[in-house]
C-alpha cells in the first residue's frame, strides 16, 4: 500500500493535466454548442502546457536566470557546470510553452471568428440546429 | 453522444494512467527532458550570448528560427480573424444586430482605467527591454501592451481607441513587428553572418560578438512585442464587434 502511494505521489502531476485533458477532450466531443467546444480546446491546451512546464521543473533548481553585470560579457561564472545544470529548471520546455501560449490566444480567436462567422449565416451556434439548416 | 464521449476519453484516460509509470518522476534532475540538449544552453548561455536569462536566449537566439515563424503565425492569426469577420460599409447597412443599448459612460470604469493603461504600458516597456535579465520577453510585453489598450476600448468604447489606433495602422504595424525580426536576420546575412546570426552585427554596433548577440536579441524581442501587441488588440477589435468596428462591447 506505501509503495502504491509513493508511486502516486511522484506522479501527480501527471495525474493532474490528465484529468485536465480528458475534461477538455470530453467537453470537445460531447458538447453541442460551438463556443463550448473552443472551452475545450482551450482546457486541452492549458493541459499539455502544464505537462510541459511540469516536465521542466527540478527538485531544488530555481528559475533558469542566473546573474550577471551589466557590461561583463566574458565575466568568469563562478559555478561549476554540474551546480549550473541542477540548480536552474530545465529552459526548454519553458521556450516552448512561452510561444505555444501566445500560438494559443491566437488559435482561439480564430477558433472564435469561426464560431461568430457560423452564428451570422446560421443564426445559431448549436451543431444539431446548424446540421439541419444545411440539409434543408 | 455523451456516452461515446465518456467512453472514449475514459479509455484514453486509462491507457495514459498506464503510460504514466513510465514516465520520469516529478522533479527528477535525472529525466530524460533535462539531460541532454537544456544542460548545454544552461552552461553555455551566459558565455556565448551573454544573456543570464537562458529562456530569453533560447527562445531568441538558439531556437531564433522557430520563434520567427511563431511570430509570423500570430501575424497570420490575426490577418484570419480579420478576413472572416471584418465586413465593408455597405454590407454593415443591410442588418441592425440587435443588442442591449449602452448606457452611458462608467465614471468609475474609465478614471481606473485612465491610471492602470499608462502603468501597464510603462511595465510593459519594462519587460520588453528587460528581458535578458529578468523575467519576461517579447510575447509577455507584447501581450500586456495590447492588453493595456484593450481596456482602455472596454472602459470606452471600441470607436474611442479606434480614432486613436486606427484599424490600417494596427494591421500595418503588425507587419513591421514581423519585418523587424526578419529585417534584423538579413541584415546578418548582408553582415557576412548566417541568417540570424547575430554576432554579425558586432562590426556595426562596435561590441564584442557575444554582446551583439544580446544587442540583437533585444531588437527581435521588440519586434515581437510590437506584433503581438498589435495582434492582441485587432482579435479583441473584430472579436468583439463581430468586424463591424462599432462600439464594442
Amino acid at each position: 500500500m506505501n509503495e502504491i502511494l509513493t508511486a502516486i505521489i511522484a506522479k501527480y502531476n501527471y495525474w493532474s493535466f490528465l484529468i485536465l485533458l480528458l475534461i477538455g477532450l470530453h467537453a470537445m466531443i460531447s458538447k453541442n454548442n460551438l463556443v463550448k467546444k473552443v472551452i475545450g480546446m482551450s482546457i486541452f491546451q492549458s493541459a499539455i502546457i502544464l505537462f510541459y512546464v511540469s516536465i521542466g521543473y527540478k527538485k531544488g533548481a530555481t528559475i533558469p536566470i542566473t546573474e550577471h553585470g551589466h557590461g561583463h560579457a566574458n565575466e568568469v561564472v563562478h559555478q561549476t557546470a554540474a551546480e549550473m545544470v541542477a540548480g536552474f529548471a530545465n529552459p526548454l520546455p519553458h521556450v516552448l510553452m512561452l510561444t505555444a501560449i501566445v500560438v494559443g490566444v491566437g488559435t482561439l480567436g480564430v477558433a472564435l471568428a469561426l464560431v461568430q462567422k457560423i452564428h451570422r449565416v446560421y443564426g445559431t451556434i448549436e451543431e444539431d440546429e446548424i446540421l439541419e439548416k444545411i440539409k434543408e | 453522444m455523451k456516452l461515446l464521449s465518456l467512453v472514449i476519453s475514459l479509455t484514453l484516460g486509462f491507457l495514459l494512467l498506464l503510460a504514466t509509470a513510465d514516465l520520469p518522476d516529478w522533479g527528477d534532475p535525472q529525466s530524460p527532458a533535462s539531460i541532454h540538449v537544456s544542460n548545454y544552453y544552461i552552461e553555455n548561455s551566459v558565455e556565448q550570448t551573454s544573456v543570464p536569462n537562458f529562456v530569453t536566449s533560447v527562445l531568441a537566439d538558439y531556437r531564433g528560427y522557430d520563434t520567427m515563424f511563431e511570430t509570423i503565425v500570430i501575424f497570420c492569426a490575426g490577418i484570419t480573424v480579420l478576413t472572416i469577420l471584418r465586413r465593408s460599409h455597405r454590407q454593415k447597412k443591410k442588418e441592425v444586430r440587435p443588442r442591449p443599448a449602452r448606457e452611458g459612460k462608467d465614471l468609475i470604469l474609465i478614471s481606473a482605467a485612465r491610471i492602470i493603461a499608462p502603468m501597464m504600458q510603462i511595465f510593459a516597456l519594462y519587460v520588453v527591454a528587460h528581458g535578458h535579465h529578468s523575467p519576461g520577453g517579447g510575447f509577455q510585453g507584447g501581450v500586456i501592451l495590447g492588453s493595456s489598450f484593450i481596456l482602455l476600448a472596454l472602459a470606452y468604447d471600441l470607436e474611442t481607441i479606434l480614432k486613436r489606433l486606427k484599424e490600417r495602422s494596427v494591421i500595418i504595424m503588425s507587419g513591421i513587428g514581423v519585418a523587424i525580426y526578419m529585417g534584423i536576420g538579413m541584415i546578418c546575412l548582408f553582415l557576412g553572418g548566417n541568417f540570424l546570426d547575430y554576432s554579425a552585427w558586432s562590426s556595426v554596433l562596435g561590441v564584442s560578438a557575444v554582446e551583439a548577440r544580446s544587442h540583437g536579441m533585444l531588437g527581435v524581442e521588440i519586434g515581437v512585442a510590437v506584433t503581438v501587441m498589435y495582434i492582441m488588440f485587432s482579435l479583441y477589435a473584430d472579436l468583439s464587434s463581430g468586424g463591424e468596428m462599432d462600439e464594442g462591447l
